[in-house]
């Protein structure tokens, strides 16, 4: 893949990202705060295969403590996120 | 063959950034927002098993990290508290950051001899990683108590803070153009060490009421380094992912500063301290508090036909959420329009009362925002302020010296009456005095949050 398309990819990223954060509302900001971080947990792709394909034991201890921590990463960030949501609550719904 | 695999994974990666597109999108309307976390809980996990497929030589250890990495994360989400969720946000995302470094240094170690594209990647998902993991880690513990939350300054900080981003940039030259040779391994952790130190050092002078932004920007940083960590692997997903995260925390750290009415580099750079120390000689507030008993707030409350309640941070502190709550019922059912008025910038994390106030099954219709409620705060019987103070400051309107003038605040002291609950008069964070507790119309119920709230409640229950 040539640089100059992931560069590309990037900055339309970028502009797609403010595109989609500009109107939300205040009441979502915490939510939406631990949901992107979540997303940024997006880095497990990267330590999936630092973890697995390491040239030796340093490259493999490395690569395995950065898959634990983006595991944690993701799966914490996403639960957290999904339990805040499931509080927020309208007049439709019934209160627990 | 091996080239429709290709495609394969390919589309997976696509896929996934689709879904995180969606997500995002679904994030920011309250009637779709927990099935856009879904959304995008799914394309992490087609990314993933994308990945599984993608990479690997040996499974044993891959598999041993995410079942670690799962166990510990599911029992986080669950054993977290509502009021600790600042902090875990904090420190999830400091993981985030330190991953995408670790990915940097197993790339690197494992192919030193890359060319000049691969190494600035490297550097770049080290720098900001290791920024975003150190930063967070300092932002954890001051959200958390086990640091200080004031503010820590020291004798020429801004020098030090120039000098080693400067010794980082010849550091990451170096690097970059020769990354396999032998001394560049020593350079490559020097860049880690001193970019640890420059996250530490970005942190420590900002204040505890300045956590909303910081917490923002450390998000922004997170997904920028897993960008970074994007551009070493040559995977778009990753670049995507990590763009979007760049993007939206930045915009969120905008709204916070806009809040707050103060630029990035005041908030970064500790602009607001200056201000109180020399304003703190001059500006004097005149007058006395006017305290009030239990029984007569009860009076007052019952008369009252709508309430706003103004939560701060001392709401999350004192954990008065649920009283908060059980309040505003109490209220409603005795006849009172009853409405919770939430300042952006309240609390340690953007749209914390939020989750507080939802924790306690306060109905999303019933909060209003900033801008909904000052118009109408002219026709408010009561507006119950519970630990806020400098969201509710009118200094902020009226004293030009002050330091937060022109940060938009709620104009609590314009509803008829204004019944504060608060521990004592100290300042709030931005350590400005507060002339709404002396004015005629304020009453100062004294004592903590969550045992006044529980006095009133009591004493409604007793008629």
């Amino acid at each position: 893949m040539s640089i100059g398309l992931l560069i590309f990819v990037f900055i339309l990223a970028i502009f797609l990202g403010v595109e989609l954060i500009t109107k939300v509302p205040s009441q979502l900001h915490t939510p939406l705060m631990s949901g992107t971080n979540a997303i940024s947990g997006i880095t497990i792709v990267g330590a999936l295969t630092a973890a697995g394909t390491g040239a030796d034991t340093v490259a493999s201890i490395v690569g395995t403590i950065a898959l634990i921590l983006a595991t944690i990463n993701v799966v914490g960030g996403y639960l957290v996120t999904n339990r805040m949501l499931a509080m927020f609550k309208r007049k439709d719904e019934e209160r627990k | 063959m091996m080239d429709n695999i290709e495609v394969l994974f390919d589309f997976g990666y696509i896929v996934a950034s689709v879904l995180f597109i969606i997500g995002i999108k679904m994030l920011g309307r309250p009637e779709r927002a927990r099935r856009g976390n879904m959304v995008s809980a799914l394309g992490m996990l087609i990314a993933v098993v994308t990945a599984l497929f993608e990479c690997c030589l040996s499974f044993s250890l891959v598999i041993a990290g995410m079942v670690v990495g799962a166990c510990i994360g599911v029992i986080a989400a669950r054993k977290v508290k509502m009021t600790s969720m600042p902090q875990m946000v904090a420190i999830l995302n400091g993981f985030g950051g330190l991953a995408s470094l670790l990915v940097g240094w197993e790339n690197y170690h494992s192919i030193p001899e890359s060319n000049l594209f691969i190494s600035i990647a490297i550097f770049l998902a080290v720098l900001i990683g290791g920024v975003a993991f150190s930063g967070s880690v300092i932002a954890y513990g001051k959200l958390s108590g086990k640091l200080s939350g004031k503010p820590i300054f020291f004798y020429s900080q801004q020098i030090v803070n120039g000098t080693i981003i400067i010794a980082i940039l010849l550091c990451g030259a170096i690097f970059a153009y020769n990354p396999a040779a032998s001394f560049s391994y020593g350079v490559f952790i020097a860049i880690i060490c001193l970019a640890l130190i420059l996250g530490v050092l970005g942190t420590i002078p900002i204040g505890g009421a300045d956590m909303p932004v910081v917490i923002a920007l450390l998000n922004s940083y997170s997904g920028l380094a897993a960008s970074a960590a994007g551009f070493i692997i040559l995977n778009n997903v990753l670049i995507v992912a990590g763009a979007l995260v760049g993007a939206s925390g930045l915009i969120l750290t905008g709204i916070m500063c806009k809040a707050m009415n103060r630029s990035l580099t005041n908030v970064l750079f500790g602009g607001l301290q200056a201000a109180v120390s020399a304003a703190g000689a001059g500006q004097q507030v005149q007058g006395e508090p006017h305290p009030i008993s239990p029984q007569d707030a009860y009076f007052m409350l019952e008369a009252a036909r709508s309430v706003v309640f103004v939560p701060g941070y001392g709401m999350a502190v004192a954990q008065a959420q649920h009283g908060v709550r059980e309040l505003g019922d109490i209220l409603e059912n005795n006849g009172a329009e009853v409405r919770y008025a939430i300042h952006p910038v309240a609390g340690r994390m953007p749209g914390h009362m939020n989750v507080l106030l939802a924790e306690a099954n306060v109905l999303y219709e019933q909060l209003a925002e900033m801008d909904d409620v000052n118009p109408i705060m002219d026709t408010v019987d009561v507006c119950v302020v519970i630990g806020a103070n400098d969201v509710v400051n009118p200094a902020a309107r009226e004293i030009a010296s002050s330091p937060i003038y022109g940060m938009p605040v709620i104009n609590a002291d314009r509803a008829k009456t204004v019944l504060v609950l608060k521990r004592s008069m100290a300042t709030g964070f931005a350590g400005v005095d507060n002339p709404l507790f002396v004015k005629q119309n304020t009453r100062m119920l004294f004592g903590d949050a969550k045992a006044s709230l529980q006095q009133l409640i009591s004493e409604f229950k007793e008629v």
